[in-house]
C-alpha cells in the first residue's frame, strides 16, 4: 500500500463530500433558509478522519451496516455544528453522505496498492462531481424561471433568496402570474400566431423540400452537384447579414407586420437543410424499390408519395420537430418584422415586456415558461426524432 | 429511348426543384447581394418609407340651399423628403349629382372624376375645392358621398433605385478608430466561446459515456440550454445575475464569498489581482461568453459523445494489458480519437460564434465592451437608422464568413481525402 495513494485517497474522497455537501446547503439556502456558513474546515477533517475509519474497517463485517454507521455519524457532526436548521437538511446531509459512503465502499487496502488507483479514483470522483454540478448549473435557470413565476412581486424582493414553491395559497393565487399573463397581456393570442407560424414553417417547408430533396438524392440533371454543395453554402450563412435588405425590401412591399411576410421568411432560412437532410436519407433507401414503383407504371409523384414518403417517415418526423423548434424559438426576424402587438410571436412579446416599462419580473418569467414549457415537452417526449434532427442539421446553431 | 428517358428525368428534377430554388433565391440569395447594394448608398431609415399622395375628403352642406353640396379633398404628399410626378386623383360619385364648375386639371365623365395634379414637391399640401348639383332634386346623401374613398397614384423616386452610390460607408468603417475595438471584441467572443463550448462539451461526453444511474435522463438534461428558446433562457440569466436582487450575487454575499454586489452584466472591466499582477478583465464580455458556452456546449457534447461511443473498446482493453493510466488512455486514445470532430466542430462553432446575434442583444444589448459585428450591424441599421452603414458592416462579416467558409471546405475536404 503506497501511502501516497492514501493520501489522495482521504484529500479527494473529503474534498468531494464536502462538495456534494456544498451544493446541497446552496440549495437548501435557496428554500428560503438562512445559513452562512459552508463550516469548511471542521467538515473537511471529520471528513478525512471517517475516510482513514472507513479504511481500516475494510471489509472485516457487513458493508451496508458500515455505511449506514458511517453516514449516521457524519451527518450527526454536522447537526451538532450547524445551529436551528430543519429536520429534513439533516436527513438530506444522511443520504447524501450514504450515497458518499457507498461509492467509497469498495477502496479497501487492496485497491489503494494497485498501481494507478490515485488517478482512478480521481477520475471516478471527478466524473460523479462533474454529473452534479453540470446538472445543477443546468437545471437552475430552468428552477429559477419557474419559482420566480410562482412568486409575488413583495415575495421577491423580501428574500432574493428564497426559492421555495408555498403551495398552501392554493392554486389560483399560485398560478396568478400565468393568468394575469394571459388575460392581461394577451399571451394566448400570442401563443396562437407562434403556434400557426411554426406550424405552418413546418408543412410549407416540407411541401417545398421533399420533392426537390428527392431530386437532389435520386434525379440526373445538369447542375446536380453545383445545388447540394451551395446547399450547404446556403444554409452557413446568418441571419443577421440578410436583415438589412430584407427589412427594407418587406417594408416597401407591405409584408412587415405580417404572419405572412414571416412565414416567407421562416420557411426560406429552414429549406436548405430540409433539404440537406431529407436528401442524405433519400439517398440510403434502395434504388430497386423505385425500380418496382416504375416497372407497376408509377409516375415521379407516384413513387415519391407511394413509396419514398412511407419509408422516411422517421427522417421526415426529425426534420418536421427541427424546423418547428428553429421557428418557435426563433428571435432576430421577429424582432424585426413585428412591431404592432397584433402579429407577435412569443418570443417577441416576451422582449416587448422586456423592454416595456418595469413589468414586474414574475410576469416575465411565466412568459417565459410558457414559451420555454412547449418545446422542452416536445424535446422529451420526441428526443430520439429531436436528437437526430440536432446533429444532422447542428452545422447550423 | 434512353435518352428519352433522361429528358424526362431532367424536366421532373427542373420541376421538382424550381419552387425552392426560387424561394431560398429571392430570400436568401437575393438579399445578400442586394447588401453589396445598399452599402454603396447613402440610405436612412426614413428614407424607407415610399412617399404617396394622399387626400382627406370633406363633405359640406351649403347653407340655404340644399341642392348643392361642397366637397373639400385636403391633399398632401405624405414624405418631407421626397417629391411626388405625375399625380393622378379619380374617385366616384353617386349617380343623381354633376359638378358645377371644373378646373382645368379635372374631368368629370359617367360618374367618375379624374384629375391631373401635376408635380407635387415634399410637404406639398393642397385643398381641392369642388361644389356638386343635383341632377334630380332630391337630396344628395352625404353618407353615400362619403363612403366613396378618393384613389391617387404617383411617381415617386425610389432612393434604393436610384443610380447614385457612395463610399462613404466603407470610408467610415476604415476610419474609425472603434472598429478596431470592435473586431478585437468579436474575435474574442468567438474565440473563448467556442473553446469553451469545446471544452465542456468534452467533458460532459467523457462523463455521460460512463454507466451510472439515470443516463438517459442525464443526456436530454444536458441538451436543455440548446433546446430552450433563447429569449426565456436570456432574460432568466438577467435576473440570475442582476446586482441587486439577483441570485447570484445574493448567494456570494450571503457565504461571504464577496463584499458588495458585482454587476456581472453592466460592468464593463474588472482588475484582478493575482501573484501581484494586475489584470484587466472584461467583465460583461465574459460573463457574455459564459452564457454562450452555457448554451452551445450541448451541440459539441452531442457530436462528441456520438464519436466516443464508435471508439473501439478493444483500444482500451489493450491499454489497460499495457498498463495505462486513465489520463494517458484519455489522452493517447480518446483524444486522437475525437480530433477530427474537434476540428469541424471548431470551425462550425466558429463561424456560428461569429455571426451570433441574440444573445449578446438580449443580456446587454452591446453595451459595457460587448459590442460585437452582427451587434454593429443591428445598431446602425436600426438604432442609429443608417441603413447604408448597416449594410455595409453586413458586407464586412460576409467577408469573413467567406474566407472562414474557404478554411472549413478546405478541411472537410482534406477529411474526405483522408477516409
Amino acid at each position: 500500500m503506497k501511502i501516497k495513494n492514501i493520501l489522495t485517497y482521504c484529500f479527494i474522497s473529503s474534498l468531494f463530500l464536502f462538495s456534494l455537501i456544498c451544493i446541497w446547503k446552496i440549495l437548501v439556502t435557496l428554500q428560503g433558509i438562512e445559513l452562512i456558513n459552508f463550516n469548511f474546515n471542521k467538515l473537511f477533517i471529520f471528513g478525512i478522519i471517517l475516510c482513514v475509519i472507513n479504511l481500516l474497517i475494510g471489509k472485516k463485517f457487513n458493508l451496508n451496516i458500515k455505511l449506514i454507521i458511517l453516514a449516521l455519524l457524519f451527518s450527526t457532526f454536522d447537526y451538532f455544528i450547524s445551529i436551528n436548521l430543519p429536520i429534513w437538511y439533516s436527513f438530506g446531509i444522511f443520504l447524501i453522505s450514504l450515497f458518499f459512503f457507498n461509492t467509497i465502499k469498495n477502496y479497501d487496502k487492496n485497491f489503494l496498492s494497485k498501481n494507478h488507483s490515485s488517478q482512478k479514483l480521481f477520475f471516478n470522483f471527478l466524473t460523479l462531481f462533474g454529473i452534479t454540478l453540470f446538472s445543477f448549473v443546468i437545471l437552475f435557470p430552468f428552477y429559477m424561471m419557474l419559482v420566480t413565476s410562482f412568486k409575488t412581486q413583495a415575495l421577491l424582493l423580501l428574500n432574493p433568496l428564497d426559492f421555495s414553491i408555498n403551495f398552501a395559497q392554493g392554486l389560483p393565487e399560485l398560478f396568478k402570474s400565468y393568468f394575469i399573463v394571459f388575460k392581461d397581456y394577451n399571451f394566448g393570442r400570442y401563443m396562437l400566431t407562434s403556434t400557426i407560424v411554426s406550424l405552418g414553417t413546418v408543412i410549407i417547408t416540407l411541401i417545398f423540400a421533399i420533392p426537390a430533396a428527392y431530386a437532389v438524392a435520386r434525379l440526373n440533371f445538369f447542375g446536380k452537384n453545383f445545388l447540394s454543395t451551395s446547399i450547404l453554402i446556403i444554409y452557413l450563412f446568418p441571419a443577421i447579414v440578410l436583415v438589412i435588405p430584407l427589412y427594407t425590401i418587406f417594408s416597401q412591399l407591405g409584408l412587415r407586420n405580417s404572419i405572412e411576410g414571416l412565414l416567407i421568411v421562416y420557411t426560406a432560412t429552414t429549406l436548405p437543410v430540409a433539404i440537406y437532410m431529407l436528401q442524405g436519407y433519400f439517398k440510403s433507401i434502395p434504388k430497386e424499390l423505385e425500380e418496382a414503383g416504375i416497372i407497376d407504371g408509377q409516375n415521379w409523384l407516384g413513387i415519391i408519395f407511394k413509396i419514398i414518403l412511407p419509408l422516411s417517415l422517421p427522417a421526415i418526423s426529425s426534420v418536421a420537430l427541427y424546423v418547428f423548434m428553429i421557428a418557435w424559438n426563433e428571435f432576430l426576424f421577429s424582432l424585426m418584422f413585428l412591431d404592432r402587438p397584433n402579429t407577435f410571436t412569443l418570443s417577441r412579446a416576451i422582449q416587448f415586456l422586456n423592454v416595456g416599462a418595469e413589468t414586474p419580473r414574475q410576469y416575465l418569467m411565466a412568459g417565459s415558461v410558457v414559451v420555454t414549457l412547449p418545446i422542452l415537452i416536445i424535446f422529451v417526449y420526441f428526443e430520439k426524432y429531436l436528437v437526430s434532427g440536432l446533429t444532422a442539421g447542428s452545422v447550423k446553431g | 429511348m434512353s435518352s428519352k428517358l433522361a429528358k424526362i428525368e431532367k424536366r421532373t428534377a427542373y420541376l421538382l426543384i424550381l419552387p425552392s430554388v426560387l424561394l431560398v433565391f429571392s430570400i436568401i440569395l437575393f438579399p445578400i447581394f442586394s447588401n453589396i447594394w445598399i452599402s454603396f448608398k447613402n440610405v436612412e431609415l426614413k428614407d424607407l418609407r415610399i412617399p404617396e399622395p394622399r387626400a382627406k375628403k370633406l363633405v359640406k352642406s351649403i347653407k340655404d340651399n340644399p341642392n348643392q353640396i361642397k366637397i373639400i379633398y385636403k391633399l398632401r404628399n405624405s414624405s418631407l423628403t421626397q417629391e411626388i410626378t405625375n399625380v393622378k386623383f379619380k374617385d366616384k360619385y353617386p349617380d343623381n349629382i354633376e359638378p358645377i364648375s371644373l378646373n382645368n386639371k379635372c374631368q368629370f365623365k359617367s360618374n367618375l372624376l379624374k384629375c391631373e395634379l401635376g408635380n407635387w414637391p415634399k410637404k406639398y399640401r393642397e385643398n381641392l375645392e369642388i361644389i356638386f348639383q343635383n341632377t334630380n332634386n332630391q337630396e344628395i346623401s352625404k353618407k353615400e358621398l362619403k363612403s366613396y374613398k378618393p384613389k391617387l397614384s404617383g411617381k415617386s423616386q425610389n432612393i434604393l433605385l436610384t443610380y447614385e452610390f457612395t463610399l462613404n460607408n466603407f470610408k467610415k468603417i476604415i476610419k474609425d478608430k472603434a472598429f478596431i475595438d470592435l473586431l478585437s471584441t468579436t474575435f474574442y467572443y468567438t474565440f473563448f466561446g467556442t473553446i469553451g463550448a469545446i471544452v465542456f462539451g468534452i467533458l460532459a461526453a467523457q462523463m455521460v459515456n460512463q454507466k451510472f444511474f439515470g443516463r438517459t435522463f442525464m443526456r436530454s438534461v444536458l441538451l436543455f440550454p440548446y433546446v430552450a428558446p433563447v429569449v426565456a433562457l436570456a432574460y432568466t440569466w438577467e435576473l440570475l445575475l442582476d446586482p441587486t436582487s439577483g441570485t447570484l450575487n445574493n448567494l456570494l454575499i450571503n457565504y461571504q464569498i464577496i463584499d458588495g454586489p458585482i454587476n456581472l452584466l453592466g460592468q464593463k472591466y474588472v482588475t484582478l489581482n493575482i501573484l501581484g499582477f494586475d489584470f484587466k478583465l472584461r467583465l460583461a464580455l465574459t460573463t457574455v461568453i459564459i452564457f454562450e458556452i452555457w448554451r452551445y456546449f450541448p451541440l459539441a457534447f452531442l457530436f462528441i459523445l456520438a464519436r466516443l461511443q464508435a471508439v473501439p473498446k478493444e483500444l482500451y482493453e489493450a491499454a489497460d494489458v499495457d498498463g495505462a493510466n486513465p489520463l494517458q488512455k484519455f489522452l493517447n486514445i480518446t483524444l486522437p480519437q475525437i480530433l477530427a470532430v474537434i476540428s469541424i466542430l471548431f470551425m462550425i462553432r466558429f463561424i456560428w460564434n461569429f455571426n451570433k446575434f441574440e444573445d449578446i442583444f438580449l443580456l446587454t444589448g452591446g453595451a459595457s465592451g460587448t459590442r460585437t459585428l452582427p451587434i454593429n450591424v443591428y445598431q446602425q441599421g436600426f438604432s442609429i437608422g443608417d441603413i447604408g452603414m448597416g449594410s455595409a458592416v453586413s458586407i464586412v462579416i460576409v467577408v469573413f464568413l467567406l474566407i472562414f467558409m474557404f478554411i472549413y471546405f478546405k478541411l472537410l475536404g482534406k477529411r474526405a481525402d483522408e477516409n
